[in-house]
């Protein structure tokens, strides 16, 4: 199964394949596994949101947050055979150096970070660029839930259920212009309540800035998410909006942002910025590539007990090849890593 | 044996530790990842073992009392388990126990290179820290202990290329290595004060 992907030269709003039209492709399977999971839910449709998975820490959702629940498409996107990581895990294991750089840190930390109110900058090369409030932002979008596989470049991996809306929809509603090639994200900057980013010892130039080229956020799997596991995001993974790449590894994936640009040129990234051999742009999933520190062709998926280590083979584009293959052929990955 | 329970509360102290971390992920309280957590515990514990059994002479220096030398040898060999565990804890929970990505990763990294040689180093130092080697030897044994300041070296190396983005804590891991290495200069050494009288006080 091969998917089209239009080359970012020829990106034009109207020339976008129809979302509709690529997801429904999945959903003759999609559909049968939502029925089984509908099926083992009896209570389902009355219960509230936040009980669709185990264990879930309620939120206190943003009212806009709560309205747009309530019309999400659930398992619009779903992972074959793969247990989703508990909640407890894929928030209390986070790399968001903001707030720290062990792993607990970020869940310790960042009841600090205020995301209500939040406001987001759309600028550069768009039709329509603009300061919006975030419920402003949100508004045309309806959520989809989208259960990916998350692969850190450190070699450990989950299974994450998003709630967000496609980047080609924002794309079409701010309409970049003809020279526009790459989007360029950026993080909070905000060290009063970002320890991380007061450490004198971090290495990192903040504010944090990820980037992707115009087709590959075009691409139907580039997702912005406001919530996951069927409530909004906690802090600490990366609230109120952030980007989730699946078949990239997740420091591309950047959190809690506030700026978006369409820009001509390939943005300096942070990782790439700080060890350019060891971080590339386009950061895809490749067991191929070792980091030079460490080998990406396994990966720990969590949780991986010390009496029962889950330890599995990684996956081309992270198992999204078919979706994103085309985006790189004739590069040469061993060169852009 | 001098100091019986000095030496009993150190062995227990040893240990302790990784008794404490297994129980630890047994109960799931280390998060999802253990094996990592476990892996990084035991090398960080290992260097903070270094780091005390070196500065088991200066403090002899300082106060005079001789206990500190008698467990300088138990507290060189806990540095030894714990990177005989470490790299246990490597092979089963990061590689998942393949050994031919094993033989990569010796040909292909260079922390990993700097590690493997410091262990050869400790493991020398522990194979020859009995009495019978120290008779055998005689004069080149202190020559061949004098190995533990290049051990310590790599063993620092090896911490900073696993270094991600703040070097805060291997800053101070360095400092005291730095240090403790700095005492060990003559020059240094001869100014070094003997606090508590050293071993002519009179009582």
């Amino acid at each position: 199964m091969l998917i089209k992907i239009p080359r970012s030269s020829d990106c034009q709003a109207s020339e976008i394949t129809p979302e509709s039209l690529y997801l429904s492709r999945r959903d003759v399977l999609g559909a049968s596994l939502a029925g089984i999971a509908v099926g083992a839910l009896p209570g389902l449709a009355s219960a509230g949101e936040s009980s669709r998975y185990a264990d879930v820490a309620p939120g206190a959702p943003p009212q806009w947050f709560s309205d747009k629940l309530g019309a999400a498409r659930w398992q619009a996107v779903t992972v074959k055979d793969e247990a989703i990581t508990p909640f407890k895990d894929a928030t209390h294991y986070n790399n968001f150096y903001e707030f720290g750089t062990d792993k607990g840190d970020p869940a310790a930390n960042a009841g600090s970070l205020k995301t209500e109110p939040w406001s987001l900058v759309v600028d550069g090369e768009v039709a329509k660029p603009g300061r919006y409030a975030l419920e402003d932002f949100v508004r045309p979008y309806q959520l989809e839930e989208r259960i990916y596989r998350l692969r850190c470049v450190e070699a450990w991996s989950m299974v994450i259920p998003w709630l967000g809306f496609t980047l080609a929809d924002v794309l079409k509603q701010v309409q970049p212009t003809s020279k526009a090639r790459y989007l360029r994200f950026e993080t909070l900057h905000d060290p009063k309540v970002m320890p991380g980013q007061r450490s004198s010892f971090a290495l990192i130039d903040w504010p944090y800035v990820e980037g992707l080229r115009l087709d590959e956020a075009m691409n139907p799997l580039a997702i912005l998410a406001v919530g996951m596991y069927g409530r909004e995001l906690p802090n600490q993974n990366g609230a109120p909006l952030r980007l989730v790449v699946p078949w990239k590894y997740g420091f591309k994936s950047i959190k809690s942002i506030v700026r978006i640009s369409l820009v001509a040129e390939q943005p300096k990234t942070t990782w790439e910025s700080l060890a350019p051999t060891e971080y590339g742009f386009y950061a895809n999933v490749n067991p191929n590539v070792d980091h030079p520190r460490w080998t990406q062709t396994r990966e720990r998926r969590l949780p991986s007990g010390l009496f029962s280590p889950n330890v599995r083979d990684t996956l081309m584009f992270n198992g999204y090849g078919d979706e994103v293959a085309s985006l790189y052929s004739g590069l040469d990955l061993r060169k852009n890593y | 044996m001098r100091y019986p329970w000095l030496r009993l509360a150190i062995f227990l102290l040893g240990c302790l530790f990784p008794a404490w971390w297994l129980y630890e992920a047994a109960m799931n309280l280390l998060g999802p990842d253990p094996g990592k957590i476990l892996v990084d515990r035991l090398g960080l514990g290992a260097l903070i073992f270094l780091l005390i059994t070196l500065s088991m002479t200066p403090l002899q220096r300082l106060t005079g009392w001789s206990g500190w030398i008698v467990v300088r040898r138990q507290l060189g060999l806990w540095c030894f388990a714990y990177i005989v565990l470490h790299m246990t804890a490597y092979m089963v929970f990061i590689l998942g126990l393949d050994w031919g990505q094993l033989g990569v990763e010796l040909r292909k990294r260079p922390y990993i290179i700097v590690g493997v040689l410091g262990f050869i180093g400790l493991l020398a130092l522990a194979v020859t820290s009995n009495r019978y080697s120290q008779r055998r030897l005689g004069a080149r044994w202190k020559k061949l202990h004098k190995l533990v300041y290049l051990i310590l070296g790599l063993g620092l190396l090896h911490f900073l290329w696993i270094v991600r983005s703040d070097l805060k804590e291997w800053a101070i891991y360095a400092s005291i290595g730095a240090a403790l290495l700095a005492l060990r200069i003559p020059a240094v050494w001869r100014r070094v004060p003997r606090l508590m009288g050293g071993r002519g006080r009179v009582v």
